[in-house]
């Protein structure tokens, strides 16, 4: 059996607020999966996916990526292996341009410049953006930011992904470009997400939580076909289909 | 609100210029930061009543300017910002000092006068040359120059760091102004309880936002240590600094334009 | 409020760049040293906020005219003086390039009149005697209005001494001050309500983003600023007093001198002697000179200046040990009463006072 790529077991997590996030995940996810997250608001999407790098640490239950356990200790190392795509790319993007900022991680390395140079126009070249590398972030859109993110995480060559909400905000073919993106990726792939119809298209499994406990855990157009399951979990059924199943 | 939006345009403006390829993207950033310090003091060590002499140091922001591209109109409007504080205090002297020192076809020029257009002539020439600076080079490159230089990271990467989400929070304040006139009658009269409450949670929503971004650099590897992009230095930029720093000397050490006036004139220096 | 380079000497500028320099070397460390690798980011962030909070204007109520934010104590409110100073530098170095506030010569003495004074003068002196660990919001009120107000005055003083030891300005010291104090209090008015506005937002919502200090900590933090701002003092009520005028009334004294005849108008030659008498006197300390040795300006009422008197070098300033000792004196004395003011409040909220 191959090791799995992310592995939890009895995950919890509350905030100091006292807010319990997650109350016993249990999950494991193959090397290059392409994996879906829905659920929600306050579900626990965003939370599940900080444990798998790290951002939050679980307040009860294991995390590991690969053969390494998500501690204190190991968090230079998880950060080597896993790559997060913030939300608001905005966050994400504070070098003066474009070029520099695909550069950040690659250069945190400690990798030659030549093979720093290489990794910026590659990963740049994978999403499309190599016309912008000299721009600086704030003259770039909403969806040429969120690809120079992606970028930024790729040029780490990271074996897994994490992306949180990648299609909020983007327009038609900002979008159409993201789920092509994804669907080449060889990495694990997890993205958390609202976008249900992105789910359809790029992944090959979905996650439903609900109040921080997984509701649901299989092919999408199964999971997405149990009226009752996405009603409790307060979600519809992908837009592609309505008409089609009469939801 | 006029204030907000057109702040927020300058910056947009002059980040642009920065950003163009031009003749002054390829000039080395801690060259044209040197050779600028040195014009500022060239001009402000000059005798408080010197005009003409300071004429002929116009020609390096022009020159620059002109290399950079940076219109014409921008470069009036930014003297135009300056001059207010210092014709203000520079009025004084011509209340103060009644000296008799010029004769101009027949009219007597007190030395009051001469002075007050030395400081307006002064801040002409430090404002265009500084403006000159921030559109020719931008303050990035301006930042990892200053870094090569020996300044603390402390300083340069937050420098860096405020630059780049100026922008993102002067939107972001641009907006709430506009949500808030939207259903404020577009009155610019904002009290003080409102304001505390706007500025208040903008405030919050930045700390929260820099946490954010410290996560983001956490997670790329981020331990401390900023990159900085090595810049050699040339052999142009040695004769740039060495050219401009001959032409401030001469300026400095004999007055120009009395040279050719009296030239024309037909006496002999 | 800013310096211009316009009106600056590149003695005085350099002078004054070296004074800020060396604040922001110090800040610099003392940042570093708190190895906190939050702190950079949160820096740059709240730098583009008090950059954008500028931007926007509130009412003052009864006048027609509007005020802003300046930042640099509500800076040191949220990160300690040391952050605050870096940031403000960093928004003033924004301001020069491009907005022509001031200009990079100038930068240095701004750095000081609008960061150094503020944050590591008026925040541990003022506020954080006055306000103490966790304040109600009547004292913040109160710490953070004379706080702002100290800062306010003194780095309009700070311009004052810039400007008329730069020498390009004819304004004399008196003139200057005149003008400059007075708005500047009102200034001070205004920017303590924004920051007084804005902190006790945060204090209700996120009280723990305010800078506090642990009780034990307040002394050992004191000693380095009170030393700074026991020189400032020094310097400035030692030196300040050479220029003052027997004359109290300092406008009715430049407005009488402007009205001198063109002869006697020695303006320009007073200042060139300032200069050349204050280069000539390394030492700040006056000479403790006999009461008939010191060549004094004539007494209260009298336009001051007839050419004889003017060219000799100790017309003015006024080098005078009584002036001087009286300067000195009175800036230690002030700042021993605020202090003293601090010591009183603190000690009588011990009993009283929560964990912070």
């Amino acid at each position: 059996m191959t090791a799995a790529a992310l592995q939890v077991q009895g995950l919890c997590f509350s905030y100091p607020d006292g807010t319990a996030a997650l109350r016993g995940v249990d999950l494991r996810i193959g090397p290059g999966e392409a994996v879906a997250l829905v659920g929600a608001n306050g579900a626990g999407k965003s939370t599940l996916l900080q444990q798998f790098i790290g951002l939050l640490l679980p307040s009860a239950g294991q995390v590991w990526v690969g053969d390494l356990a998500v501690t204190q200790a190991t968090l230079a190392a998880v950060r080597r292996r896993v790559g997060y795509v913030f939300q608001d790319a905005d966050d994400q993007l504070f070098m003066p341009t474009v070029q520099e900022d695909v550069a950040f991680g690659p250069n945190n390395l400690k990798l030659p410049e030549a093979e720093v140079q290489q990794r910026v126009e590659a990963a740049l070249g994978q999403v499309g953006a190599l016309h912008l590398a000299q721009r600086p972030p704030w003259r770039l859109s909403g969806g040429e930011k969120r690809a120079v993110a992606i970028a930024g995480v790729l040029a780490m060559q990271p074996e897994v992904l994490l992306l949180d909400e990648p299609s909020a905000g983007l327009d038609p073919g900002a979008r159409r470009r993201l789920i092509g993106l994804l669907g080449s990726c060889p990495q694990t792939r997890v993205v958390a997400t609202h976008d249900l119809d992105l789910v359809l298209d790029a992944c090959s499994r979905v996650l439903v939580l609900h109040q921080g406990r997984l509701a649901a855990d299989g092919r999408p157009d199964a999971v997405f076909a149990d009226a009752a399951l996405l009603a409790k979990c307060q979600l519809e059924a992908p837009l592609q289909w309505s008409g089609r199943h009469g939801i | 609100m006029a204030r907000a939006d057109q702040a927020l345009d300058r910056m947009l403006a002059l980040d642009a210029l920065a950003a163009r390829p031009g003749d002054a993207g390829y000039r080395n950033p801690m060259a044209h930061l040197l050779v600028t310090l040195a014009f500022i003091v060239a001009v402000i060590s000059f005798d408080r009543y010197t005009v003409a002499a300071l004429m002929p140091l116009a020609l390096f922001p022009m020159a620059l300017a002109a290399q950079a591209r940076v219109p014409a109109a921008l470069l009036v409007r930014t003297v135009g910002l300056a001059l207010p504080f210092a014709v203000m205090v520079g009025l004084f002297n011509p209340l103060l000092d009644r000296n008799p020192m010029l004769q101009l076809a027949g009219l007597q020029l007190s030395g009051g006068w001469v002075s007050l257009a030395s400081i307006v002539l002064r801040v002409a020439l430090t404002v265009s040359a500084t403006l000159v600076l921030v559109a020719g080079t931008g303050l990035p490159a301006l930042c990892s120059a200053l870094a090569r230089l020996g300044v603390p990271q402390v300083l340069t990467v937050q420098l860096l760091l405020l630059y780049r989400y100026l922008f993102v929070l002067a939107g972001e304040a641009a907006r709430m102004d506009t949500a808030r006139r939207l259903r404020a009658g577009w009155q610019p009269r904002l009290a003080l309880s409102t304001y505390a409450s706007l500025l208040g949670q903008l405030l919050l929503r930045s700390v929260e936002r820099a946490q954010r971004l410290h996560q983001a650099m956490r997670v790329r590897g981020y331990t401390g240590q900023w990159p900085t992009a090595p810049r050699r230095w040339q052999l142009a930029d040695t004769v740039f600094v060495l050219g401009w720093l001959a032409f401030f000397g001469l300026a400095r050490a004999v007055s120009l334009p009395l040279a050719v006036g009296q030239a024309l004139v037909g006496l002999s220096p | 409020m800013h310096m211009a380079d316009a009106l600056l000497s590149p003695a005085t500028g350099l002078v004054m760049w070296a004074a800020a320099g060396t604040a922001l070397a110090v800040a610099s460390r003392v940042v570093k040293a708190r190895a906190d690798d939050a702190l950079v980011p949160l820096m740059g962030m709240l730098g583009a906020f008090v950059f954008a909070a500028q931007m926007i204007n509130f009412s003052i109520p009864g006048t027609g005219s509007s005020g802003h934010l300046g930042g640099g104590l509500l800076l040191a409110m949220l990160m300690g003086p040391h952050a605050a100073l870096v940031v403000i530098s960093s928004v003033l170095t924004v301001q020069a390039l491009f907005f022509a506030d001031g200009g990079l010569l100038a930068l240095g003495a701004n750095i000081f009149n609008i960061g150094v004074l503020p944050c590591l003068v008026a925040y541990p002196l003022v506020y954080r005697p006055l306000a103490g660990v966790a304040p109600s919001r009547r004292r913040l009120t109160l710490a953070a209005g004379l706080a702002a107000m100290l800062a306010l005055q003194l780095g309009a003083m700070g311009v004052v001494l810039q400007t008329v030891m730069s020498g390009i300005s004819g304004l004399s010291l008196e003139g200057f001050a005149w003008l400059m104090l007075p708005i500047h209090a009102a200034i001070g008015v205004v920017e303590g309500a924004a920051t007084v506005a804005i902190v006790l937002f945060v204090q209700r919502h996120r009280p723990e983003l305010l800078h506090g200090a642990a009780p034990e900590g307040v002394a050992p933090r004191l000693r380095p600023a009170l030393l700074a701002a026991g020189l400032a003092t020094l310097a400035l009520g030692g030196v300040g007093s050479w220029f003052a005028s027997a004359d109290p009334d300092g406008l009715e004294w430049s407005v009488q001198r402007a009205g001198v005849n063109a002869v006697a108008a020695t303006t320009p030659a007073g200042l060139h002697d300032t200069l050349a008498a204050v280069q000539k006197r390394t030492a700040l300390l006056p000479d403790y000179g006999l009461p008939d040795d010191a060549v004094s300006t004539s007494p209260a009422g009298d336009a001051p200046s007839t050419p004889a008197q003017a060219s000799q070098p100790q017309a003015w300033p006024a080098v005078n040990a009584g002036t001087s000792l009286a300067g000195v004196v009175g800036g230690v004395t002030t700042l021993g009463l605020v202090l003293a003011v601090g010591l009183l409040l603190r000690r009588r909220r011990q009993p009283a006072s929560a964990r912070p």
